[in-house]
């Protein structure tokens, strides 16, 4: 009993559990609305398709996620990541749908079809480095920049679609948002890869190092010799990079793309990572904290969907929740003070 | 009185003027209807209520915040509004009051946050928005609104002008409204000690702290007075389009803030004036106006809104760039 008391000790403190840290409080949240929840649908939420509907769910919102948390460290912003997914999902899905037909060879068809993605995927890393430069070059801050782009990308993406849905697309990328390997969804995979590289690059890297120290002091940063102006397009571009990966689970779960999806995400972006204890000035904030605010997030979006409360209400909580942990924050911050 | 009128032909003000009349003769050669009568009085009437708004937000940006929540504002005080007087009849003076209290209240609960949990405005409006929105939507059902009361359908009108060929021109609730709002936040803004507190505070919150100004009372001031003007907006807006549909306001946020961003308000506070959002508001009107006429579609217009954004935050923050280059001294 002891020895498996400090094997858990040991994996909570691999996973950076500790007492008074965010993530513990994470963790003891998530462990109470399951408990909640569970007790409150006792057959229902711990069933085999809702914990499959879950896993399918987190992998698009969190990826947007990360794309939001990138900026946020940095001390900026990027409103412009649901407009950078539509745009990369509707090049992707036009490419598609326009140079496949059904009597196209398998290999011209395999061709056609790793064009799109990679189309979409730089679409959505080009707009990241305009923000970038437009915010690196020109000065604007990250919050109008990225409020234009987001505006004029938007805007394009209706022009382009005449506001209809794109849809039918080939079994491979269908098998991308849907697909199981070695039974566990391909988007979990993604997702797992996306979290593990963004968090090594934070952590592990020269990069990331600046990143964090720009979020910190812009002007320190710049003064200890690193080009803040680089560092600033690379954030962008890989957060733009993260919107088109995101884009292509999505299209490919939904087998369709169009200029209005997932338009609710940008507050839910903010929201996950504000609760996963990224400090919204930049500056402080780790990967796993984002993963447990995006399970917890989701263990409430799910149990509520299951209780039939309905997706307008939804919308209305997670700006109350938001609210209510940038007020903890605030708490938080204010006791630190008081005690020091 | 010249160093005055050399300082306006330097200003951002004058630069739009000379946009908007460029555009507008660019107009007046290329389709028949835009330099009627008619047409100019159509854009002055349907877009009175996002002016009014954008003069609320001007004052939220000089400031140093933002606000986005206020389309909310709008809807929902004008839901409450239309409800109200379906159901229990009232006057114009409830029409007018109950929505500037509920826009005032709502304006409160923005201050307060913002004041209190010390996150940029943005990231809490974004919240509020949904927040009110969500449970407007939810308690509502999103069904719209129809048949107001004879007295509200009907509007007010000052005076009216028919000319020659039948069509009457009214001065009316849309116009005086605006003109209103213009007027008493053009008189805030540069007569009153809050107007002028608002902008030291925008400049500088902490110097402004630090000289005694009391810096939650003049959030309450700024985001209230938003709330109103939204309150207000929403009644200008039911009654022009007599409908009260929960979608219609939401989602137009982004034309408001470029049309301030344009009027050269900047989001780092303590810049901007009612005669550049007025001419921002213009300019945007008259393009959407000028697009519609031309038959390009509706589709463009979310496109040219942001290359609008985009071309004046960059041309702004560009100059100040040079502006600052060009005073820049090595200290040794």
């Amino acid at each position: 009993m002891r020895e498996l008391m400090f094997d858990l000790k040991r994996i909570a403190g691999l996973l950076g559990i500790r007492a008074g840290s965010t993530r513990t409080y994470l963790v003891v949240l998530l462990l109470m609305l399951t408990g909640i929840f569970s007790i409150a649908l006792p057959d229902q939420f711990f069933r085999i398709a809702n914990l499959q509907s879950m896993a399918s769910q987190i992998p698009e919102l969190g990826i947007l996620a990360m794309a939001m948390m990138i900026t946020m460290l940095s001390g900026g912003i990027n409103l412009a990541i649901i407009a950078s997914a539509n745009m990369a999902g509707i090049v992707t899905a036009y490419i598609l749908t326009h140079f496949i037909a059904i009597g196209t060879p398998a290999t011209t068809a395999a061709l056609v079809m790793m064009g799109a993605v990679i189309a979409g995927l730089a679409v959505s890393m080009m707009i990241g480095l305009l923000n970038g430069w437009i915010i690196a070059y020109l000065s604007v801050s990250p919050i109008l920049a990225t409020l234009g782009t987001m505006t004029l990308i938007q805007g394009l993406n209706v022009l382009l679609t005449k506001g209809y849905v794109i849809s039918g697309f080939p079994e491979p990328i269908v098998f991308i948002g849907n697909g199981l390997v070695l039974g566990i969804p391909l988007p979990i995979l993604i997702f797992v890869a996306c979290a593990l590289f963004m968090s090594l690059l934070l952590r592990k890297t020269a990069f990331g190092v600046s990143v964090y120290m720009m979020g910190s002091n812009e002007k320190a940063t710049l003064f200890s010799g690193i080009r803040v102006k680089r560092v600033t397009l690379k954030i962008y571009a890989l957060s733009g990079l993260y919107c088109g990966i995101a884009a292509l689970i999505m299209i490919s779960r939904f087998n369709s793309a169009k200029a209005g999806y997932a338009s609710s995400y940008l507050l839910v972006t903010i929201l996950a990572a504000v609760l996963g204890g990224v400090d919204p000035f930049g500056g402080f904030g780790k990967m796993m904290g984002l993963v447990l605010a995006l399970l917890i997030l989701q263990v409430i979006s799910s149990g509520l969907n299951l209780l039939g409360m309905s997706a307008h209400l939804t919308m209305a909580l997670w700006g109350g929740i938001l609210i209510f942990i940038l007020f903890l924050n605030q708490l938080r911050d204010r006791l630190g003070h008081a005690k020091s | 009185m010249r160093a005055k009128a050399i300082q306006f032909l330097r200003s951002a003000e004058f630069y739009l003027l000379l946009i908007i009349i460029g555009l507008g003769v660019l107009l007046t050669f290329l389709t028949d209807g835009f330099f009627t009568l008619e047409n100019l009085f159509d854009i002055l009437v349907s877009y009175s209520f996002l002016g009014i708004m954008a003069v609320g937000l001007m004052v939220v940006l000089i400031s140093g915040g933002i606000d986005i929540s206020f389309t909310a504002t709008a809807t929902v005080a004008q839901y409450i509004m239309a409800t109200i007087i379906i159901k229990l009849g009232g006057n114009w003076l409830i029409a007018f009051l109950l929505p500037i209290l509920i826009g005032i209240g709502i304006g409160a609960i923005n201050a307060l946050l913002v004041y209190y949990l010390r996150v940029h405005s943005i990231i809490i409006t974004i919240a509020t928005l949904n927040l009110f929105y969500g449970v407007l939507i939810f308690v509502t059902r999103g069904k719209w609104i129809y048949n107001f009361p004879d007295w509200f359908a009907e509007g007010f009108s000052l005076f009216e002008v028919e000319t020659a060929d039948g069509t009457i021109y009214s001065f009316s609730l849309s116009i005086i409204a605006l003109l209103a709002v213009i007027a008493l936040a053009a008189l805030l803004m540069n007569r009153t000690s809050v107007g002028r507190q608002i902008y030291a505070m925008g400049s500088n919150m902490d110097a402004a702290g630090r000289m005694g100004f009391h810096l939650l009372r003049l959030h309450f001031f700024v985001y209230c007075f938003m709330g109103m003007l939204a309150g207000i907006a929403g009644v200008v807006q039911a009654q022009l389009v007599q409908t009260v549909a929960p979608n219609s306001i939401v989602g137009r946020e982004l034309e408001v803030v470029a049309a301030v961003i344009l009027g050269g308000a900047s989001l780092a506070g303590g810049a901007g004036t009612v005669l550049g959002t007025v001419l921002g508001v213009t300019l945007i009107a008259v393009m959407q106006n000028g697009l519609a006429l031309l038959g390009v579609s509706s589709y463009w217009h979310k496109v040219v809104i942001g290359l609008i954004i985009l071309a004046s935050v960059s041309i702004t923050a560009y100059n100040q760039k040079l502006e600052e280059r060009r005073h820049a001294r090595i200290d040794v």
